[in-house]
């Protein structure tokens, strides 16, 4: 049974109908990761052992009928950012190569709770520093698309895991893009939800205003059912939103009357034309359905990278101030005195992507430099966030390119990340703003995937999901999939 | 020449809450090391903060009762600095906006009444505790840590610089710990570490417009060490300036116990730099007027009025109202005893700040450890009023009292203690001393009228000290005038 080309509903199917047990299922998709993950090297750990455990407990369940959940069974593949009880988390960090986390993140929690199998940890650039999944401790990550290219990042591995029928279903996590844009170059679809829709207990956190964790699927229902599987409110995040997510399959609005925004400041020059026109392409599918485009602009866009990068490095400097080797995780040794210790396993421990990141944030909070710096960021933010409220009384939801270029070679990416990313672009406003982003895919460019991204205010990813619905029904996605090529 | 001394004072309390500040684990003291810990009070990557409810109460309860403005928001900021003993590489706490402000304490100082600022009272998390091997933290071999206490929560109180002797900064220390503990916010043991203080302290010429360069003493473990500490200290600053050689940099120095001075630690250089900056983790909540309201009218009478009052309704003398205000439990014991008292609430007053605080002190026992009850004391001064009993044997029934909890009157009846009243008994008894005793009966006809005392003496001891003894004295002077004349 070829499981890597089949999406879930289709999995669903063959274990409901006892065609192939779990046991057999994940026994496939180990297979899979065997022979594809030296090459690809999309997981940093594969818990073979766990995975045929729990879907033996998931076979126990099939048989007794009871407490099947639409991810009974099912192998989901967990960026190594998100905490799982006994199994290493590293978060593509030498500094945590055997950290052993006590508890399992809520959303490793819920995933259990229904039934589904931990495949394994995915790569990522260093504590999802990074946008290409290079800058991890643990090798780089290939584009199953095109070997001589990044999978993008950080959430690389688990959209080269996905788009190369790894796993179904992976978690990643997003605080600036990072769930999006590997999607984007890896032909799957990517969501990052509405900041508090789902607990951020259990992911390390890189910048805690702006992490969330999300889902990352080759099929919109897949992604859906997965979205719905981990959104909850968590009295333990107190960032958590308390509203429930809205029912698997509720869309609340009808397509035809849907106004459409094209916001200006996301098709500028440096937007790869053949993008444009890709983008252009949706739109028009959109219109010809009844929908109604909007042009409009959003003017503090041009500021929202670097609002991005300074909130986010201020963050990171504090997040990343627990790994002293005091507790747990790598610890420098040699040392006379406890704050050379610590010093050193920092200086030791820690990538220059980190380092690098951890200064600047530093900086950015130091006394002198917090009111240009960190606080004019935040005023601009709020600023971004007004601006995406007005352009929301003008549209429905926002139609964009996910990234302005394609998947780009391995080494192309300045990982001097003084120099504004393209890459994180088009993203960052979702997370400034707490506001949902889906990236779908839109067709192939010499081979290489294009990604939409289509945002809504807070807590409407319904219309999101309506809509890579509707693009998915009409054939707007790469008619080639990466996993043909495997 | 004349010298002022200005002190300001730092208070930590540790508040009485059953749960840390922000996850479940447990407050008890002396706990087994490293048993009440969770990943949050830990710092484990991922693990995220919940405030605690009662802890934010009684912080307002604390600002309100310190005459403070309450802030609209309860907000943490991160206070960023490396130590082993704090887990997160950061504390969190209220340095941009402290849950009170502007507020003050009525002390009676040197007899009169002044209200000695209060700045702020912010909310924090304690932190660990380290043990060192060997003698100190320099030369230790290696260190221990131990986190039970790690985000156990802490207010700080912080006085304006209005304090001028050391006396004074005893006085508010007492006033403040009397006001704490009728809240009952904190169990205030300095022994414990829950009430904490650190002292700046700085003299200047008077009538000097500049403050001098201030020290901070820290390491006091009682209010006679604060006193010490800082008598010791402004002696030193004293010479200093007399020498022509004031302070020209500001030091911490620790109070050293056994020394009976402060020993130089370090230059207080550059202000630290802590890069405060809002937790992401934690938004603020609102801290609503009727929640205030409702705080506010839960407040005891707190110590000051309470003395006012004493003052007013029971016309007690200004020392007696300020003794007996300064324990909420013996101001409550001596209400109660008054309730159920008809006679003059001084005569309680006395009792209660003569023998009960005398044995109290010999006892070394706390006040509510005592057994005797407000009932028994009012029955106690009951029976001398009513002359059931005299005042020595009055002092040896409450001492029984004091130490078996049975009441007076079972003790008077058990021992037959009722005092002797007839005449005619009496009369006798006298009659027989006066025989028996011819030298100072002789010593006392010739003018020796200090014998009368002896001979009282003896008709007391003939009677086991029941005879009512101004009846004793009549009696023998009648008896020996009568002899006198004959």
């Amino acid at each position: 049974m070829d499981v890597a080309r089949m999406n879930l509903f289709d999995l669903r199917r063959v274990l409901d109908a006892g065609e192939i047990s779990a046991v057999e299922l994940t026994s496939l998709f180990l297979d899979r990761i065997t022979q594809l993950n030296p090459e690809l090297n999309a997981f940093i750990t594969v818990t073979g052992e766990e995975a045929l455990h729990s879907a033996k407990e998931a076979d126990t369940r099939l048989a007794s009928g009871e407490g099947i959940t639409p991810l009974t069974g099912i192998p989901i593949a967990v960026k190594d950012n998100i905490c799982t009880k006994g199994v290493r988390t590293t978060c593509g960090s030498k500094l945590l190569e055997n950290y052993l986390p006590v508890y399992d993140a809520t959303v490793v929690t819920k995933l259990k709770k229904a039934g589904a199998v931990l495949i394994g940890k995915t790569n990522l650039d260093e504590f999802a520093m990074g946008s290409s999944t290079e800058d991890s401790g643990y090798g780089l990550t290939l584009n199953p698309w095109d070997r001589q290219r990044v999978a993008g990042g950080s959430s690389g591995g688990s959209a080269a895991a996905v788009a190369a029928g790894m796993a179904p279903l992976a978690l990643g996590s997003d605080t600036g893009g990072s769930i999006r844009q590997p999607s984007a170059f890896c032909g799957i679809l990517g969501l990052k939800p509405t900041y508090g829709r789902v607990s951020r207990l259990g992911l390390v956190p890189y910048a805690p205003s702006l992490d969330q964790i999300g889902s990352m699927a080759r099929r919109v229902r897949d992604l859906i059912i997965l979205d719905h599987y981990i959104s909850t409110y968590d009295p333990l995040d107190s960032t958590s939103l308390p509203e429930p997510p809205p029912e698997i399959g509720d869309f609340p609005r009808k397509l035809p009357g849907l106004r459409i925004g094209l916001p200006k400041e996301y098709f500028e020059e440096d937007l790869k034309p053949q993008i444009k026109e890709r983008v252009h392409t949706v739109a028009q599918v959109l219109e010809k359905e009844g929908c109604v485009l909007v042009e409009l602009s959003l003017p503090s866009l041009q500021y929202a990278v670097a609002t991005y990068y300074i909130l986010a490095w201020a963050e990171a400097s504090s997040s990343m101030a627990r790994y002293d080797g005091v507790r747990y995780g790598y610890r420098a040794t040699g040392e006379q005195d406890v704050l050379n210790m610590m010093m050193e396993t920092r200086k030791q421990g820690f990538g220059a992507e980190v380092k690098r990141r951890i200064l600047m944030g530093t900086c950015f909070l130091t006394e002198g430099y917090y009111e240009d710096y960190y606080r004019k960021a935040q005023r601009i933010r709020a600023l971004i966030k007004k601006d995406f409220e007005m352009a929301f009384t003008k549209c429905d939801l926002l139609l964009t390119p996910t990234t302005t270029v394609t998947a780009f070679k391995i080494g192309e990416n300045f990982t001097d990340s003084l120099i504004l990313t393209p890459t994180e672009r088009c993203t960052v406003a979702a997370n400034l703003t707490g506001i949902p982003g889906l990236s779908f895919p839109c067709g192939l460019i010499e081979g290489l995937p294009v990604g939409a991204q289509l945002m809504a205010p807070a807590g409407q990813e319904g219309i999101l999901f309506q809509v890579a619905s509707f693009c998915e029904s009409v054939g707007v996605m790469p008619e080639k999939e990466a996993i043909n090529g495997l | 020449m004349a010298y002022e001394i200005v002190i300001g004072l730092e208070v930590h309390v540790e508040l009485k809450t059953e749960s840390k500040l922000c996850c479940g684990c447990s407050t008890k003291f002396n706990a087994e090391v490293n048993t009440l810990v969770c990943p949050v009070c830990l710092g484990l990557p991922g693990a995220l903060p919940v405030l605690n409810k009662k802890a934010v109460e009684l912080s307002i309860i604390t600002g309100l009762a310190l005459n403070c403005e309450i802030a609209e928001h309860c907000q943490f900021d991160r206070k960023q600095y490396f130590y082993p003993d704090l887990p997160k590489g950061y504390q969190l706490t209220q340095f941009y906006h402290p849950i009170g402000r502007e507020g003050w304490l009525e002390v009676n100082l040197a007899g009169k009444n002044r209200k000695i600022g209060i700045p702020r009272i912010h909310l924090e998390e304690e932190a660990g505790r380290s043990y060192h091997a060997g003698k100190g933290i320099i030369d230790a071999e290696y260190s221990l840590l131990d986190y039970n206490r790690s985000s156990i929560p802490l207010l700080e109180i912080v006085t304006a610089p209005e304090l001028h002797s050391p006396q004074e900064a005893k006085k508010f220390m007492e006033c403040l710990k009397t006001t704490l503990e009728y809240i009952d916010v904190s169990d205030c043991k300095m022994a414990e570490g829950s009430l904490r203080c650190d002292a700046n302290i700085s003299v200047r010429h008077r009538g000097d417009l500049q403050l001098g360069k201030r020290v901070e003493i820290k390491n006091m473990n009682s209010f006679r060490a604060l006193e010490a500490a800082l008598e010791d200290e402004a002696k030193r600053q004293v010479s200093l300036l007399q020498q022509g050689t004031p302070l020209q940099r500001e030091e911490s120095r620790a109070w050293v116990e056994e020394k009976g001075r402060t020993l130089f630690m370090r230059f207080k250089e550059e202000p630290h730099e802590y890069r405060y900056f809002p937790d992401p983790d934690l938004l603020p909540i609102e801290i609503a007027d009727h929640w205030i309201q409702d705080l506010r009218s839960q407040l005891p009478e707190l110590p000051q009025i309470k003395r006012q009052r004493y003052l007013r309704e029971y016309e007690l003398p200004a020392y007696d109202g300020e003794l007996l205000s300064s324990s909420k439990q013996m101001a409550d014991f001596f209400e109660l005893a008054v309730q159920a008292y008809d006679g003059e609430p001084k005569k309680v007053s006395n009792w209660i700040l003569g023998e009960l605080a005398r044995l109290i002190n010999l006892e070394k026992i706390e006040f509510g450890q005592v057994k005797v009850t407000p009932g028994a004391l009012a029955q106690l001064l009951t029976l001398l009023d009513q002359k059931v009993i005299n005042g020595k044997i009055a002092k040896m029934v409450f001492e029984e009292t004091f130490y078996t909890g049975k009441k007076p009157e079972a003790i008077v009846a058990e021992k037959d203690l009722e005092q002797v009243s007839d005449p005619k008994v009496i009369k006798e008894i006298v009659a027989r001393t006066i025989a028996a005793h011819p030298l100072p009966v002789r010593d006392y006809l010739r003018g020796k009228k200090k014998a009368l005392g002896f001979l009282v003496g003896q008709v007391m001891a003939e009677t086991k000290g029941k005879a009512n003894p101004e009846m004793v004295r009549d009696l023998l002077d009648e008896e020996l005038s009568f002899l006198s004349r004959s």
